[in-house]
């Protein structure tokens, strides 16, 4: 919403001047486009920020100064201009209500509400178990979807974080992951149960640095074609170094890892591998959004340094 | 190979880049001989989408010689020297979506739709040269270009129509085209359609070809009012009559049945008064869209019409006329279009002669001439309607 008023601001502010009553003053020169800035900043930080509940406060805040430049205006104004300038006011005032009230509802949410992030980010730093959940539909019969989740060989293809899992027995495998755990990182797991083209659950054995379990459930869909996959996956956060790195690797959102993981899970069954763009040429190496590079295509040079340039 | 890029807000700059390569099996990289500017590249490069980067490839209307097919590309789908037109939405062929015929809304061809998602709710489809939000996938006005599922997007031209003939079947004639049948047109239908660019101009011709009665084009631009008067259309310039006094003229007291709104997120308008309004909502930050287009085509169509929405919005609206709506029984439908659902059909109409796409090209320049090309087309120079640029 800001997005709009920011470009307003910078491109007209002497329109924005006018119709408000604002005098062409040099401080009101000045301020304007400052208050433009700053409307685009609130924009673009609202667009990609994940924390959004501290935007909305910056706007409460920025709200905030509109009505204290508006009142000294007031002050020094009277007549026809004096009432235009009284009446912008009140719709801000409107407005400072209900960024008010979004800011509020937004830390509510993350204090509350079952957004991961605030959570999770907590208890990494304490050490204590993280649990994450996500869930895709897939345009594949469950029997598929199952036997590729089952060979858990595969999982490396779309999640991010893993490097190599190695199948060791029937219901044995050994799972490796990449930087920052270092190449140290591996554990073993077992499947704990399981019902063909319905459930798997599995759990890491032994002495596991990040002692964690999963359970993956495939439900058919109402249209009767395609799957719907569920995936719960819980991780015991040691405290210090290791528990440290392990925060520092998820980043500040795991729970869109999670997402991201099962959107490439998605495309290799849909379409056979994951989808790479220009601005994100790695596939699942591509452990962020942003930054990207720019779309175009890659530099022979690029090319062979791969996602690690 | 040389590529039109972004180099900033409100400026284009004809670069080196590398060729582009096979990156997935089911890539092609196609040689391009014609490619356009459209106007929604001007939102991209007026700094309003807040993913673009420096050096990102534009264009997405583009068309040309397929030079090199990836291994996952079905020789009986596309072979090296095939003649293709590429829609703009990238689409997959094989999700929910793609199933539905919902190209635009594909599940699988956004490597960055968790961004789209936080945006719009729910990811929409990879769009070549579209900025970031939508993949990041490098555009068209180039040399050479990588299609991604190219066996699922491209449009084979197995005759001799020219590149002018069929290039727009990559947006702009579908556009229009969506534009139109989404409103259901009957024989007794007056359309009218706000804006008449480029997309306008095709919702206009795809009125008449099914079969409205008559189609009103409303602007401002002498020149693109008498391009849709050529064609046959009835022109209102909003700069010198009240549109919606005037539709009523034109209709009997009924109001047209059909409103298109082909103007999107920039719509400017003839009275002071009420560009003044939205001006001050804009600055009272209760919406990001000017919606003076899609605010008059509600109010002024007739009773249990439909309006159909195919002008590009980006963000959040206020002040949206609900009460007329509901009231008054009105439709609303909208999307980016699908393009791959409607190239054959397109196709065909444009080889029977029903729909001459040409008709719309105003400049031809060499693609090294992009930004001045840029500069007329945004600043209505020149008479400039649509630009087809040559690498
Ligand atoms: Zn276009
Ligand atoms: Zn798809």
């Amino acid at each position: 919403m800001s997005l709009g008023l920011g470009v307003a601001q910078l491109a007209a502010p002497d329109t924005v001047r006018r119709i408000s009553g604002v005098d062409d003053s040099a401080t009101s020169r000045t301020v304007v486009p400052l208050v433009g800035a700053r409307e685009l900043v609130h924009a673009a930080g609202l667009l990609t920020s994940r924390r959004k509940n501290v935007w909305a406060w910056t706007r409460v805040a920025g709200d905030a100064m509109d009505l204290t430049a508006l009142a000294m205006a007031i002050a020094h104004r009277d007549g026809h201009r004096r009432r235009r300038l009284l009446a912008v006011t009140g719709a801000i005032a409107g407005i400072t209500a209900l960024d008010l009230l979004t800011a509020v509802r937004a830390t509510q949410t993350s204090k509350t509400g079952s957004a991961p992030t605030a959570r999770s980010a907590r208890r990494e730093r304490e050490g204590g178990s993280m649990d994450l959940t996500a869930t895709t539909t897939i345009r594949r019969p469950a029997s598929e979807v199952y036997a590729f989740w089952r060979d858990l060989q595969n999982l490396p293809t779309f999640m991010a974080h893993l490097e190599q899992v190695r199948t060791t027995g029937d219901r044995t495998s050994h799972w490796s992951a990449s930087a920052p755990f270092g190449s140290d990182v591996e554990w073993d797991a077992e499947i704990t149960e399981e019902t063909p083209g319905e459930k798997i659950a599995w759990r890491s054995t032994g002495d596991a640095k990040v002692p964690n379990a999963g359970t993956v459930r495939f439900v058919p869909a109402p249209d009767g074609v395609s799957t719907e996959v569920h995936v719960v996956l819980v991780y015991d956060i040691p405290g210090g170094a290791v528990g440290k790195a392990v925060a520092k690797y998820f980043g500040e959102e795991p729970h869109q890892q999670l997402d991201d993981d099962l959107r490439r899970f998605k495309q290799v069954l849909e379409t056979g591998e994951v989808v790479r763009s220009d601005g994100a040429p790695w596939g699942k190496r591509a452990r962020k959004e942003f930054p990207q590079r720019p779309a175009q295509p890659l530099s022979d040079a690029e090319l062979e340094k791969g996602a690690d340039a | 190979m040389r590529a039109n890029t972004w180099a900033g807000r409100n400026k284009v700059e004809v670069r080196d880049v590398p060729d582009p390569k096979i990156l997935n099996n089911r890539d092609a990289i196609v040689r391009i001989t014609s490619t356009a500017i459209c106007g929604s590249d001007l939102h991209l490069v007026d700094g309003y989408v807040p993913t673009m980067q420096d050096g990102d490839i534009l264009g997405h209307e583009f068309m040309g010689e397929v030079i090199e097919v990836g291994s996952g590309v079905p020789g009986d789908k596309l072979r090296v020297g095939d003649r293709v037109v590429v829609p703009f939405p990238i689409a997959c062929g094989a999700c929910g979506a793609c199933a539905a015929e919902l190209y635009s809304c594909c599940e699988n061809t956004n490597p960055n739709a968790g961004i789209s998602e936080k945006m719009f709710g729910h990811p929409t489809a990879g769009i070549f040269g579209y900025s970031h939000l939508t993949g990041g996938f490098a555009g068209g006005q180039a040399q050479y270009a990588r299609v991604p599922f190219a066996d699922v997007g491209p449009l084979k031209i197995e005759s001799d129509l020219t590149d002018e003939q069929v290039l727009f079947l990559s947006d702009i004639l579908p556009t229009g085209y969506m534009g139109a049948e989404m409103c259901d047109i009957q024989p007794s239908d007056v359309v009218a359609v706000w804006g008449a660019g480029p997309v306008g101009q095709f919702a206009m011709d795809s009125a008449r070809v099914l079969g409205a009665a008559k189609v009103i084009a409303i602007d401002k631009e002498p020149y693109r009012l008498q391009m849709a008067e050529r064609a046959g259309h009835i022109p209102v310039n909003f700069d010198e009559v009240d549109v919606r006094s005037t539709l009523l003229e034109l209709t009997g007291g009924r109001g047209p049945d059909k409103c298109i709104d082909a103007v999107g997120m920039e719509a400017t308008h003839g009275s002071a008064h009420i560009a003044a309004y939205d001006r001050v909502k804009q600055a009272v930050r209760s919406e990001t869209e000017r919606p003076h287009a899609l605010r008059q085509a509600i109010m002024s169509c007739r009773s249990g019409g439909v309006v159909s929405v195919i002008g590009v919005y980006g963000g959040l609206m206020d002040k949206f006329p609900t009460g007329a709506w509901m009231n008054r029984s009105l439709t609303l439908r909208t999307g980016q279009c699908h393009v791959q659902r409607y190239m054959k059909p397109l196709l065909q109409r444009i080889e029977r002669g029903e729909i001459d796409p040409t008709r719309i090209i105003t400049h031809t320049l060499p693609l090294d001439q992009a930004e001045h090309g840029f500069d007329i087309f945004k600043n209505k120079q020149d008479n400039c309607e649509k630009i087809v640029l040559k690498p």
